[in-house]
């Protein structure tokens, strides 16, 4: 086959047995770790550390599962090399859930809104305003880390829902500037018919825009709630109470204790797994769609 | 093409509109994102420790911060951390997406590549830390397996930073390579047929054309991966928090310690503005070097 006319990039010539053996080296260092955690979560508690070698799980147990999941008591939790206090990863596992569902019902609601303002409407002050926005997405966590802090600490929000939800609940200018983008793009057409039926604009904007944006909206949000559910450092300084700990959260605490001076391997990967279903579970339903939106990031 | 003037009350009425739908966001943004900023920046013009009221300082948090030694070491520990991990990771995530776009179009393999990214830090960290535990590691197993010694890989001073780089690069070179591949696919192929039809061999077809048509994709990439990398903070919170010793105490690990461990919030935040500072110069020497602003295509 005449290398003038592959279709695809060129590279630099290798031959193709090194090629095909360096992508399979990728999936596999891609793909062992994730494996070593199941494998890991369904050994017995003592043999992970006699067999380190054995590539199957050791003394095949679902025990690990269930002390994390709280079915055991604390005795015997200790017993199986846990500690004594109570792990309960259906709590963090539905307070995951409700931060991350709720944060990014808001924030996308709210920033469709302003960006089909931005997009669509024409008022004063409109693209000095969007331009403040993009400066907002420039900056760092870092600065607003601290600040923002102090205030929820000051609305006496610490250790609430409100709290953890609060400074993403409106908005954050990735998710603005992302759909009015989108608005941006979308056909005149429907709207103008609609205009012309005397229809209002807030009737267009929830008749019209909004169903036609329903794509990008899902693939916003695909993207935010991974974003949401992987947050860690925010999370844990105004949400540490067991009752709004988040999955992240735990798993940072569970592992900072260590039951007769060794943490618990066994539980923690159990707990890893745990918090590991939900992503792939998102995965697995939007599939293409996901690794799209996923793809798209890089072309903000 | 006729135009007339939109009656005043309508246009009126469409600005009240606009308003209405812009507030929640406005005051989203004034909230947590404005006032916090400048309330940061005033805030490093204080001593204040959350117990005392905040005293006006003036400049000497950063007077301070210029001949403290451990921010320097911070921001050298930082900068190592970086230079180990962007070269590293752009080029692997560059040679992957040239593999994909050779062997396999598959969404599939895409959303394997993609997998490590969509974990959390904290569990990469905790995956990581059991792989190379320096006794029980499966890691060190193999190593001690072909004959070399067990690495302490995270317990080493000297092992450390380049083990979290490469934690790091575990994480996010799938994810790039697949931001890279949906750059590959915007270069037309007439472009690279014309070449070869010209006698352009693949390395001259590789540095002549896909480097240069990759440009804003790349430069993306890099902005983006290096204001991360300068903030790195999870990954390190759960394995060594800083050490060992301070091998990797970073700059936010820094910050992390005198705000939230200290309650020091006025010189935390004076730290903080100079990681942003920093972060902001780079990015604009990144952007005026790389001219992003424009395309080879047009």
């Amino acid at each position: 086959m005449s290398r003038a006319h592959t279709r695809t990039a060129p590279t630099i010539q290798l031959p193709t047995i090194l090629a095909w053996g360096a992508f399979a080296l990728v999936m596999l260092v891609t793909l062992f770790p994730v494996y070593w955690v199941l494998r890991t979560a369904l050994s017995d508690h003592k043999e992970i550390y006699v067999q380190t070698f054995v590539l199957w799980p050791v003394g095949f147990t679902l025990d690990n599962f269930k002390r994390v999941l709280g079915m055991f008591t604390a005795e015997q939790s200790v017993a199986m090399g846990g500690t004594a206090t109570g792990i309960n990863f259906w709590l963090y596992l539905r307070n995951s859930i409700i931060v991350s569902t709720f944060l990014v019902a808001g924030q996308t609601f709210f920033s469709a809104m302003s960006a089909y303002a931005f997009a669509r409407l024409r008022f004063p002050g409109r693209d000095q305003l969007f331009f403040l926005y993009l400066t907002a997405m420039m900056i760092p966590g870092v600065v607003t880390l601290i600040p923002n802090f102090i205030l929820i600490r000051d609305l006496k929000w610490l250790d609430t829902f409100q709290g953890i939800m609060a400074p993403g609940f409106l908005m954050t200018p990735f998710t603005v500037f992302f759909l009015r983008q989108f608005f941006l793009g979308i056909n005149h057409e429907l709207e103008e018919a609609a205009t012309l039926d005397g229809a209002s604009i807030p009737m267009i904007f929830w008749r019209v825009a909004l169903p036609l944006s329903i794509p990008a909206l899902s693939t916003l949000a695909i993207l935010q709630f991974i974003a949401t559910w992987n947050d860690y450092l925010w999370p844990f300084l105004v949400g540490k109470n067991e009752a709004v700990r988040v999955l992240t959260v735990a798993l940072a605490i569970f592992q900072s204790q260590t039951p007769q001076g060794a943490p618990d391997w066994g539980g923690l990967m159990a707990g890893t797994a745990l918090s590991l279903v939900p992503t792939l579970v998102i995965f697995l339903i939007f599939g293409r769609r996901a690794v799209n939106a996923i793809q798209f990031t890089g072309f903000r | 093409m006729t135009t007339h003037r939109q009656p005043r009350l309508a246009a009126r009425r469409e600005a009240l509109y606009a308003w209405a739908f812009v507030a929640p966001s406005l005051i989203g943004f004034l909230v947590f994102f404005a006032v916090p900023s400048v309330r940061g920046l005033l805030m490093s013009f204080t001593n204040w420790d959350l117990l005392r009221p905040a005293k006006f300082v003036g400049v000497a948090n950063y007077v301070r911060l210029f001949g403290d030694a451990d921010f320097r070491h911070a921001l050298k520990v930082t900068a190592y951390y970086v230079l180990m991990n962007i070269p590293i990771q752009t080029t692997l995530a560059l040679g992957i997406a040239l593999m994909m776009d050779k062997f396999s179009k598959s969404t599939i393999i895409r959303g394997i590549l993609v997998l490590p990214w969509l974990l959390p830090n904290i569990v990469v960290a905790l995956i990581w830390l059991w792989l190379l535990d320096p006794t029980m590691g499966f890691l060190n197993q193999i190593i001690m397996a072909l004959g070399f010694q067990r690495q302490p890989f995270l317990g080493s001073i000297d092992q450390a930073m380049p083990t979290i780089a490469a934690i790091n690069i575990w994480r996010h070179a799938g994810y790039t390579a697949i931001l890279l591949y949906a750059g590959l696919q915007t270069i037309p192929k007439e472009i690279y047929e014309a070449a070869s039809i010209d006698g352009a061999n693949e390395r001259q077809m590789f540095f002549g054309i896909t480097i240069p048509l990759l440009r804003p994709v790349l430069v993306f990439v890099l902005v983006t991966t290096i204001i991360g990398s300068f903030q790195i903070f999870d990954t390190i919170a759960i394995t060594t928090k800083g050490g060992p010793v301070d091998a990797t105490r970073v700059v936010y690990w820094y910050i992390y310690e005198y705000a939230f461990v200290r309650f020091k919030m006025g010189y935390a935040t004076t730290i903080s503005v100079a990681l942003f500072v920093i972060l902001i110069t780079i990015t604009f020497i990144q952007m005026r070097y790389f001219n992003a602003n424009s395309s080879d295509l047009d």
